[in-house]
């Protein structure tokens, strides 16, 4: 059951790559995550945004997308999507190490993704825009019982 | 933020704050300046003052390990955060640099 959920739209600007894990990661605060967790949350929301920003609307400036709920006690959905120019082989970008932009890139973001969330669904229509959901699972620190 | 610290042919780059697409340029503009001035035969690359790193930071230490390369110089890291040890292993830094988690 989603017991709670937020949503927000921002330009693709890069000054909001922290914004975004920021507001992200302090919605998560509810499930009481671990530093780690939240760290590992923090650090998939940036990727996901930054994709957004290098990749979705090329040079140009177009919007982003998120929203995030909180599923019965222990489950953090996230949903970060673009209208961008979309991914042609998505299977292809989720390879470690592959980028299309080089240099300084290290084309690991979806390998982050992958290893710091529980899962990591991508959509992707040429043209259209992306939509990546993840889903981090919470072992809360401190049990409700008592 | 990075300061920079030269003793003889050591260059220490002190990394702070977060380190993510958006910071990520200044900071090697700043290391690839101290480099090409320096010629150092090491570099060291401290992470003990930054809070937050995504894979951006791979990039920018892959981008300075080539730089290096190139003058036969070898890279180390240190002051990682358990999180940023995360992405570093994650990545295969160790394969490429002397890695160092925080004392």
């Amino acid at each position: 059951m989603v017991k709670n959920s937020f949503s927000m739209t921002m330009f693709s600007r890069s000054a909001n790559e922290g914004f975004a894990r920021a507001v992200v990661s302090a919605f998560a605060s509810q499930l009481d995550p671990t530093l780690e967790e939240i760290s590992d949350i923090k650090t998939a929301v940036s990727e996901a945004v930054t994709n957004c920003i290098v990749h979705a609307y090329d040079s140009g400036v177009g919007k982003i997308y998120i929203t995030a709920e909180l599923i019965d006690d222990n489950v953090m959905k996230i949903k970060i999507r673009d209208k961008g120019r979309g991914i042609e082989n998505v299977q292809r970008a989720m390879e470690p190490l592959y980028t299309t932009v080089g240099g300084e890139r290290a084309g690991l973001g979806f390998a982050v993704m992958m290893s710091f969330m529980d899962s990591v669904k991508v959509r992707s229509t040429v043209g259209k825009g992306t939509s990546i959901i993840m889903i981090k699972k919470i072992n809360r620190r401190f049990s409700i019982n008592g | 933020m990075v300061e920079i610290n030269v003793t003889g042919e050591v260059v220490t780059a002190y990394l702070s704050g977060e380190l993510d697409h958006h910071t990520a340029k200044v900071m090697r503009e700043m290391i690839d300046n101290a480099i090409e001035l320096n010629m150092p035969s090491l570099l060291v690359l401290d992470f003990t003052g930054v809070s937050f790193m995504d894979s951006s930071g791979i990039g920018l230490v892959m981008g300075r390990y080539r730089n290096l390369q190139k003058l036969g110089a070898v890279l180390h890291i240190s002051g990682t955060s358990p999180n940023i040890y995360k992405v570093m292993k994650l990545a295969g830094i160790e394969k490429l640099a002397k890695l160092e988690g925080r004392q």
